[in-house]
């Protein structure tokens, strides 16, 4: 049981339909109203990646692509999700070719712990799909949002920097597979 | 998070038929579910508002922008015509919160913000605004972050968004719906002070649905600034903030708008500090005159004194950049 799913599984709150498109399969599923997009996917789906930090949106290791934007999974209502198309950091690879973000990440050796990994990369995909961030200045205070306490700052803003453009020529989309 | 029954209705009309006391309209939720996470906050029902029709920006008869409810302030921030009339907006818009968030929180919503009061988010701990007459330990506590304006003895709350600083200075109004009709209210008369009912944070009855804020035509885009001065250099809430907006001709400011963030229960406006500004030479002088003035009134706690000078050095930069067309003098 999750912090922050209620136990009080009442008879008068019914599950409610979600249909999502969910790193490129159409899922048909079914919610209880409070359930929180990080819940969703960690406890009920087994897509562990995203990963719970402070559950409070100031972390940002939960960070996944909702409709192509990088969003906080833990400050989502999945039920809120219906029609969406989600794309977490186990859908960014393409088969087994990972992602330009992704392979600049172990390029750069942009981790250290690997827990805000997940949510970093989806961050800086979304960073790219915004198209905004070009300086390594712009960089940085575009992925302010991503809290690392190992302090992987400097190789991850390396990383970032190097595979953003070939990103922003449209295959940062994230894959789906 | 407490259970709760969920809607999502399909029109304005329908919203705030299923609106009532036990309700919330839910949008980006960026600070609702939080606030749930917390306790503080314990809805029976959430209505999801994101289906309805309010995402457009449009021009009005008047020169301005209509801005629907639902805009994120992602988008909002970077629209095209917020960027080129109203740069002010998207400065202070960017300036708050993370991208994720910007992304996921509406316009509406960021109105809606509750106050970041470590007390208020306490569920253990009384507080005057999360529950009326219990407290407010932050009076004589750590109160770091908070009012230095018009506080009372209830609540020494701030509001901690960025956007409605800049959209105090830009005379935005508010237009809501509720089951009686629509209306629409100045952006000063909006969010209120603590009095003797801290718990309410704005004017909105329990059944009204904010659906777009309009700017007029007048944006300053020539001379304003929105700095922002906070413990880190980003993501994080304001200790204090400054809009400033002028409208200079020769040597000589025509209109001046200087609202304050981070220091009052709401966006912090001196109408008799921007009209002394008018018919003044934009200088150092003049703005360091017009900071002394505005916080002669201040009323700082034992832990936050600090800001009253650092407001008065920030109102000076943010002017002078102002002036300057709007970059800073770094």
């Amino acid at each position: 049981m999750s912090a922050t799913t209620p136990d009080a599984a009442q008879p008068s709150f019914a599950r409610l339909p979600l249909g999502l498109t969910l790193n490129g399969q159409e899922r048909q599923l079914e919610i209880l109203p409070w359930t929180t997009l990080l819940d969703l996917l960690r406890e009920q789906l087994d897509l562990v990646g995203t990963k719970k930090g402070c559950d409070h949106g100031q972390c940002g290791a939960c960070t996944v692509l909702l409709n192509g934007k990088r969003v906080n999974a833990c400050l989502t209502l999945a039920v809120m999700c219906d029609g969406a198309d989600l794309v977490t950091v186990e859908g960014l690879a393409n088969g087994e070719e990972l992602h330009p973000m992704q392979r600049a990440f172990i390029k750069h050796d942009a981790f250290q712990c690997g827990y805000c990994t997940p949510g970093q990369i989806c961050s800086a995909v979304g960073l790219a799909n915004e198209g905004r961030a070009q300086t390594s200045e712009q960089i940085r205070e575009g992925m302010s949002g991503n809290l690392c306490r190992c302090g992987a700052y400097n190789n991850i803003r390396d990383a970032i920097e190097e595979a953003l453009p070939a990103c922003m020529q449209g295959v940062g989309q994230g894959g789906g597979q | 998070m407490n259970p709760f029954h969920y809607s999502k209705p399909d029109s304005v009309q329908d919203a705030v038929h299923l609106a009532g006391p036990a309700s919330r309209f839910i949008a980006g939720g960026t600070n609702l579910l939080d606030l749930m996470k917390e306790n503080v906050t314990r809805p029976e029902h959430l209505i999801d508002i994101t289906g309805l029709p309010l995402r457009e920006v449009s021009e009005t008869a008047r020169g301005g922008l209509m801005i629907g409810a639902l805009v994120s302030n992602a988008d909002l921030a970077w629209h095209p015509l917020i960027e080129q009339r109203y740069p002010l907006l998207s400065q202070a818009i960017l300036a708050g919160a993370s991208p994720q968030l910007r992304n996921m929180a509406s316009t509406g919503g960021n109105l809606l913000q509750r106050t970041r009061c470590y007390y208020f988010y306490d569920a253990s701990v009384p507080c005057n605004k999360r529950e009326p007459g219990s407290g407010c330990p932050a009076r004589d506590g750590l109160n770091r972050i908070h009012a230095i304006f018009g506080a009372s003895a209830q609540c020494v709350a701030t509001h901690p968004s960025d956007m409605c600083v800049a959209l105090a200075a830009l005379e935005a109004v508010v237009h809501v719906q509720g089951r009686g009709g629509a209306r629409s209210i100045e952006f000063a008369d909006f969010h209120r002070l603590p009095g003797e009912a801290p718990e309410r944070d704005n004017q909105l009855a329990d059944d009204e649905l904010i659906t777009a804020i309009e700017l007029p035509a007048a944006g300053f885009a020539d001379c304003s600034h929105y700095l922002k001065i906070r413990d880190r250099a980003s993501y994080a809430f304001a200790l204090v903030s400054v809009a400033a907006a002028l409208k200079v001709v020769g040597p000589i400011i025509r209109e001046a708008r200087l609202v304050l963030g981070g220091v009052a229960h709401k966006p912090w406006r001196d109408k008799a500090v921007e009209s002394w500004l008018t018919g003044k030479a934009p200088s150092r002088e003049t703005f360091t005159a017009a900071a002394d003035t505005l916080l002669q009134n201040a009323e700082p706690l034992e832990h936050n004194a600090f800001k009253v000078k650092l407001a008065r050095r920030a109102i000076v930069r943010a002017l002078s950049d102002a002036a300057q067309g709007g970059q800073p003098d770094e």
